[in-house]
């Protein structure tokens, strides 16, 4: 079949790659019909995880249609137009039946790997490195999906490809990032990163009755797109001192709840960027933290800050003074889809949650290469590249 | 707290003490003799959800440890907070450390690797009744540059903290 492979640092390529097979009885095969280009795969692409293979497919958020089952699979059946959540999960471990998905005991084939780095292992990820798993990713025309009645959701009738695609992953981070932060009515919510992943955690802040919600971005093609399709507040942080214009929003307490939906190519004005970028090109600090130190720095004493975006190794300047200090409550975690993404798939039928103007640009497998320049460079006003193979 | 001591009983496995030495690497000697000097060995413990008469029924060594046979001792016992069974398994005859140590685990012939994979394996089949293959044929290529990451994948079981 063919599939978008990792060739190397900033190198993809669409290759013919061996079809996935059934190996465990609990599998199910799915045949690709939406998969789409995640923030978190640039940081694959630019070499900042540096646990891929030549060859690796990538791609973690997808959707598709059944196409085979295993002797043990119960909930799906050949012929059903599934989602799935980019997590495997057992959903049978304690942190499985805890609603911890993603730090699921027994969905990474390579613990080793990441109990060394962090001391314990997640669960595994569909086409997101040997760190969490080695599974092949969905940028392809056919995938495997393991602990398939975990994983796998049935997607309403009333509701599209289009839309139902970001319930993979885009769509469950955010509300987790949402609902784990405690938000509460009419708190003043601040999202920093307007992608897939902070308009979702956006999206998730209202609907969880937050009174102001407030992006903040550098690009003013998606923070517009927030303020037409989301109905939130704006800050385009090259052009407005965002402390200042946080305070204000905020009667000068400051945000109730900061999320933090970047992740470790974090961007700045600031000469913080210079010295971040270079320590990072040095391999001497391995993510740049910027987003979470803003964060963590406009939260109001008491405040809740939520690490969505993602991170792999250290970090430079962390201002635990001020988290100590003011008593912030910090909070992160991978995505735990299961817990989320069939009430998510209820609201998108009923309309409550759009996500589909995220697919700015949808195209075949085999220009998946285009897609992820597009997307990495900011090019065409692209926000996601979704891939049709 | 119960506590069920499996040690006396893995003993008289005498079948298992082939597959043990198999298993565990080296030349047939226990310990092997490329493993030196041995020292205590520490217990290595993972939490099972599940209650231990189904981690163990009928008061057997859950599978693949009892392949270890008498090399290994066994612990079982309820886990706090209802968080299920808490497997402990230690090696009978020590375990090697420092330079020792890490020359075992280069050569092949830390005999660590075969517990920690054995007990992952028991707990997910106990959890999940299977063990999760890693995707087969793999799509992606051996080269010089990922040799240190492909030797890590084929251990990813076998190391780690556990």
């Amino acid at each position: 079949m063919k599939a978008l492979c990792w060739e190397g640092v900033n190198e993809v390529a669409v290759e013919q790659v061996p079809d996935p097979q059934l190996l465990n009885a609990q599998d199910a095969i799915v045949r690709v019909r939406r998969s789409v280009t995640c923030g978190s795969d640039l940081h694959l692409l630019g070499g900042y995880i540096p646990f891929m293979k030549q060859g690796d497919v990538l791609g973690h958020e997808f959707l598709g249609e059944v196409v085979e089952v295993g002797s043990e699979v119960r909930k799906h059946k050949v012929g059903d137009r599934v989602v799935v959540c980019s997590f495997v999960s057992c959903g049978r471990c304690w942190f499985c039946e805890q609603g911890l998905f993603s730090c699921c005991d027994n969905g990474n084939t390579n613990p080793a790997i990441t109990e060394t780095l962090w001391g314990f292992a997640p669960g595994g990820c569909y086409g997101y490195s040997h760190a969490l798993g080695g599974l092949a990713g969905s940028h392809a025309e056919y995938i495997r999906v393991p602990f398939a009645d975990q994983g796998a959701f049935a997607v309403p009738d009333g509701v599209s490809d289009e839309r139902a695609l970001f319930a993979s992953d885009a769509a469950p981070t955010g509300w987790m990032g949402a609902d784990m932060a405690g938000i509460r009515p009419d708190d003043v919510v601040a999202v920093w990163g307007c992608g897939g992943v902070g308009q979702m955690a956006a999206r998730a802040a209202m609907l969880l009755g937050a009174g102001r919600v407030i992006v903040i971005d550098r690009f003013d093609y998606r923070l517009q797109m927030a303020e037409r399709v989301l109905g939130v507040e704006t800050l385009n942080y090259e052009r407005t001192d965002v402390g200042a214009e946080l305070l204000e929003r905020s009667g000068g307490r400051g945000p109730d709840v900061c999320i933090e939906a970047v992740g470790m190519e974090a961007h700045s004005p600031g000469p913080q960027f210079i010295y971040d970028q270079i320590k990072q090109q040095l391999r001497i600090e391995s993510d740049r933290s910027i987003a979470v130190r803003d964060a963590i720095y406009n939260c109001r004493k008491g405040g809740s800050v939520f690490i969505l975006g993602v991170f792999g190794g250290l970090v430079d300047k962390f201002p635990l003074g001020a988290v100590m200090n003011k008593g912030l409550t910090i909070r992160s975690a991978q995505q735990h889809g299961q817990r989320y993404i069939p009430m998510l798939l209820e609201r998108m039928a009923r309309d409550e949650l759009i996500t589909e103007h995220l697919a700015t640009h949808v195209m075949p497998l085999s220009e998946a290469p285009r897609g992820y320049d597009l997307f990495k460079n900011k090019k065409e006003d692209c926000v996601r590249a979704v891939f049709t193979p | 707290m119960k506590l069920v001591n499996w040690g006396t009983a893995a003993a008289v496995v005498a079948a298992g003490g082939a597959v043990a030495r198999r298993l565990l690497g080296g030349d047939g000697q226990w310990p092997p003799r490329s493993v030196a000097p041995a020292r205590a060995s520490r217990w290595h413990v993972v939490t099972i959800n599940r209650p231990i008469d189904q981690v163990a029924p009928g008061g057997g060594i859950p599978e693949p440890l009892a392949q270890l046979g008498d090399a290994v001792e066994v612990q079982l016992r309820p886990a706090p907070g209802g968080r299920g069974t808490e497997l402990a398994v230690r090696l009978r005859h020590g375990e090697s450390a420092g330079v020792a140590g890490g020359a075992a685990r280069i050569s092949g012939t830390d005999p660590r690797r075969a517990v920690r994979a054995a007990l992952r394996q028991a707990k997910q089949v106990a959890e999940t009744g299977e063990v999760l293959s890693p995707d087969a044929p793999p799509t992606a290529r051996e080269t010089l540059l990922n040799s240190p990451l492909e030797y890590a994948t084929r251990h990813g079981r076998e190391e780690g903290r556990l």
